[in-house]
């Protein structure tokens, strides 16, 4: 009943079932779920419970490069849903927004002050217009979104290859060249502080991406179009609102959010553009963030730490040997499970209600 | 005789409010108990406690002098407790019958035995009167058929107790007099009735005992026979309802609205408004009647441009309005409370401050520079409430979800008539409030009427045209059949007009040109 015990209780309820489903699992194939317990945290933070190792940043700053392009991908779903829209279109428009960094990486000459920016727009730009297509076709031909979207991921998918390939070129048949240093997110800092992990400033254009999140939501009147529109388009249309115009808007800034998200991997992770074999599945995680984070900032924000924690430990996992894939199996179980809310909400409230009369025998 | 339910001293809270307050509701065996009481007084509450959508925070409940703990509708459904719910839940694109079995489908082995459900269906739909059609599909029947779907679905479930909730709101008037003979039928039948109801008259009619609840708590329980209108609504207000309408004479000025030659299709690709013209002028109101489904719903949606236009004109002042967009329309001094207001006056997710700025949100003092601002949109809401009684738990914060049906109603008149639009165009404006509700409301158009404003009423209900309007124009098949004067007709003209049976033929206003 209440929005609170809706948007914290339940997302963490489910998180829980998710890890006790896991751990029954685990307990299933014969193996210990301490030790898989044991890795997630090691995953997290290097801590190593079983052989006494201590925190170790080197984890840390593994598990948040994790975590950046699923928060992304996350904002990026959950803005469109904002709008009463079901975008699966993130991991294309996160291929786009690589391919777009790509393009700027290697073809500007330019300080990092000048180069890194441009290459950050270009990948937000690149991503919002691969959005702003299935957001046109919504508005106009009443297409649905669902199924361009996907379409538009293998386009993403096999147009980046064809230009990389082709006209980048590429030696090895997998990546282009290294990009020139100015255009990266790169920093030996941050690097030097984590053991040499693969941490770097992209951190800071996902807090910021967060941020301006929460801001156009909450405090925008676009925001507050915007979700008039997902919550009642009729309404909407009735108050006179341009349904079709934020419909396009809404998809295009969640691809800019997803296109983003491609330059943080792109220039920062790594260092050349890539061929992908086939998608990655950021997308999906990205889904998955924002439905256990309840399609707000501060949620998108936990939930991605969680799962880009989970998607750290899965080798560390393997080294235990606990196959990999039951990492993927409890984040599934979590949005399984949070989606299963209202079941969830229902067995809470049959709860309280059977406390509720013994409070009351106790008084009498 | 001996009662058949008993809610004894049921208390429920909702964030901010106590919506039920010690009450205590018996009802008799094979009565129709009427619940009465103002917008938020409770009443849905206290059926949905009944029925088992809401659990009471402290009292018990008796059925057929056994306690009880209705923990869920299915509890309910097998204590033979069914209930129709203000808004219906039907999956349109399936049969009658298939939304009457819905979720205890008879089966045939691995099949649904489709056919003896049917049989079922027709066997009870005839014994009570109901001439409801098995196999036609819920989108193609009328809102009073729908709610006979419901009634069926109790009854197929062998409910012995049914709980209405405000069913006539969404019906015309002979729908409602069809209604009160089956409710009649069922009681004959042995059933038991509750009835929420806001329509003394109603209440007169076919009730026997009437319960009223103030502000969650209980009033009185009285006998219908020996009360009469007057004293119920006093009991429910807590002063004397006037239940005319105080106005002067209107002072009618320049056409503000005119409408020529008019063609409209409607949801089935007819002509649902043909070739009609009207004009209502500054200073006055145009009731407009009509026997639900003849035109007034395409009529309303293509002068508010919610649909697009055959052909025709649609003049506001002297702008052709008939394909501006919506923004364009408002900005140029049009109103319009819609008829469906879940569908198109309120985002049921929004707060009812959020609501209330729906069509100024941009503007000052609610935004600057494209950023909200809370404390204005807030300060708004809280005039607003005052201003019109709008009753709720938390006030300017609360979902408009969590608002009783009445008070829904009544954020949307709010917000409508403190635009005071030139053009107003209002439609069942009175649908689901409560008399005094109703009473301030009227007084509110008649108030903008002598401001000046040119206002079209739309209104099933003959007594509220009557009561309001200045000129009644009567909407028959799509066209206009008559337009007379409010103090100089009788309901029994306005009827005849209404079913096409009579036309008073006026010269066509002429078209003036610009
Ligand atoms: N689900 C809910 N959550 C929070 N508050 C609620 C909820 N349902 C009802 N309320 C509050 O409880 C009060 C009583 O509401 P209820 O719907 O019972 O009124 P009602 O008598 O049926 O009124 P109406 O005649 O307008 O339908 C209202 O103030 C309403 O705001
Ligand atoms: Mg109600």
């Amino acid at each position: 009943m209440t929005t609170r015990k809706e948007k914290i209780v339940l997302p963490l309820i489910a998180v829980l079932l998710g890890f006790v489903l896991g751990s029954l699992i685990v307990a299933f194939t014969g193996r210990s779920p301490l030790a898989m317990y044991a890795a997630i945290v090691k995953g997290f933070s290097g801590i190593d419970i079983l052989n006494g190792q201590p925190l170790n940043s080197r984890y840390i700053g593994e598990f948040i490069i994790q975590a950046m392009p699923i928060i992304l991908t996350g904002l990026s779903f959950a803005f469109a849903s904002r709008t009463g829209l079901f975008s699966i279109g993130a991991e294309g428009q996160l291929m786009i927004g690589s391919l777009s960094a790509t393009t700027v990486a290697l073809l500007v000459r330019a300080p990092t002050v000048i180069h890194l920016p441009l290459v950050l727009l270009a990948a937000i730009l690149g991503g919002a217009l691969w959005g702003a297509i299935p957001g046109f076709l919504k508005a106009r031909y009443n297409v649905h979104e669902v199924v361009v979207t996907i379409m538009m991921n293998y386009i993403a998918l096999h147009f980046n290859n064809f230009v990389i390939l082709h006209i980048f070129g590429s030696v090895d048949r997998v990546k282009t060249a290294p990009f020139p240093t100015t255009a990266l997110l790169k920093s030996p800092f941050l690097e030097s502080i984590t053991r040499n992990s693969r941490l770097n400033w992209g951190f800071i254009p996902v807090i910021l991406a967060l941020l301006i999140f929460a801001f156009i939501i909450n405090k925008t009147t676009f925001g507050y179009s915007l979700r008039a529109v997902g919550y009642n388009k009729e309404a909407a249309r009735y108050a006179g609102m341009k349904v079709n115009r934020n419909i396009i808007a809404s998809m295009a800034i969640a691809g800019a959010f997803a296109g983003l998200a491609g330059a943080v991997i792109t220039v920062g992770t790594f260092n050349f553009g890539r061929v992908i074999q086939s998608a990655e599945g950021y997308g999906f995680d990205g889904i998955a963030v924002a439905l256990v984070g309840g399609n707000e900032a501060f949620g998108i924000l936990l939930a991605g730490m969680l799962f880009g924690g989970l998607k750290a430990a899965q080798p560390l996992m393997q080294s235990q040997g606990i196959p990999r894939e039951i990492a993927g199996i409890i984040q599934a179980s979590i949005v399984l499970f949070v989606a299963m809310k209202f079941g969830i909400k229902m067995v809470l409230d049959k709860f309280e209600r059977k406390q509720a009369p013994t409070t009351e025998g106790d008084r009498v | 005789m001996s009662y058949i339910v008993e809610m004894l001293h049921i208390t429920k809270d909702f964030p901010g409010i106590r919506a039920n307050d010690d009450i205590t509701l018996q009802i008799e065996e094979k009565s129709i108990h009427a619940l009465l009481g103002e917008n938020g007084a409770g009443k849905s509450t206290l059926m949905s406690i009944l029925f088992g959508l809401y659990q009471p925070d402290s009292g018990s409940i008796r059925v057929r002098g056994k306690e009880v703990k209705i923990s869920d509708p299915n509890v309910a459904t097998s204590l033979g407790i069914g209930m129709v719910h203000q808004h219906f839940k039907l999956v349109h694109n399936f049969t009658v019958t298939e939304n009457i079995i819905l979720g205890m489908e008879p089966h045939k082995g691995p099949v649904i035995d489709i056919r003896s459900a049917e049989k079922k269906v027709e066997e009870i739909s005839k014994l009570y009167g109901l001439a409801v059609d098995p196999r036609a599909k819920i989108e193609d029947i009328s809102v009073s058929m729908q709610q006979r779907v419901e009634i069926l679905k109790m009854l197929f479930r062998d409910a012995e107790i049914l709980i209405f909730d405000e069913p006539t709101a969404v019906l015309t008037p002979q729908e409602i007099h069809e209604l009160m003979q089956i409710m009649r039928r069922l009681v004959e039948e042995g059933k038991t009735i509750l009835l929420i109801t806001h329509k003394l008259k109603e209440i007169k009619e076919v009730a026997d005992v009437c319960t009223v609840l103030r502000r969650g708590k209980l009033v009185g329980t009285v006998s219908v026979a020996d009360t009469d209108e007057e004293r119920m609504a006093e009991m429910m207000v807590g002063r004397q309802v006037s239940f005319h309408v105080e106005k002067g004479p209107a002072k009618p000025g320049e056409e503000l609205l005119r409408i020529e030659n008019l063609n409209v299709k409607n949801v089935k690709g007819l002509l649902g408004v043909k070739n009609l013209s009207l004009s209502v002028r500054a200073g006055e109101v145009l009731g407009l009647c009509g026997i639900d489904g003849n035109g007034q719903t395409e009529l309303v949606q293509a002068i508010t441009g919610l649909t697009k236009i055959e052909s025709g004109k649609i003049f506001l002042r002297n702008i052709n309005i008939a394909n501006l967009p919506i923004k364009e329309r408002t900005d140029l001094g049009l109103g319009h409370i819609p008829e469906d207001r879940q569908k198109h006056g309120l985002v049921l997710d929004f707060t009812l401050g959020e609501n209330f700025v729906i069509h100024n949100y941009y503007e000052k003092p609610f935004a600057n520079y494209g950023i909200l601002n809370k404390k204005a949109i807030l300060e708004n809401a809280e005039r607003l409430i005052r201003e019109f009684d709008v009753r709720s738990g938390q006030g300017a914060m609360t979902p408009a979800r969590a608002m009783s049906g009445g008070n829904q109603q009544k954020a949307i008149v709010a917000r409508e008539i403190d635009r005071s639009p030139d053009v107003f165009i209002v439609v069942q404006p009175t649908r689901g409030l409560d008399v005094g509700a109703i009473e301030y409301i009227h007084k509110r158009i008649i108030a903008e009427r002598d401001r000046g404003k040119a206002i079209l009423l739309v209104s099933l209900e003959l007594d509220e045209i009557m009561d309001v309007s200045d000129r009644i124009a009567v909407i028959y098949n799509g066209e206009i059949v008559g337009i007379v004067d409010a103090a100089a007709t009788t309901e029994n003209e306005l009827g005849l007009m209404m079913s096409g049976a009579l036309r008073k033929t006026h010269a066509a206003p002429q078209a003036v040109h610009v």
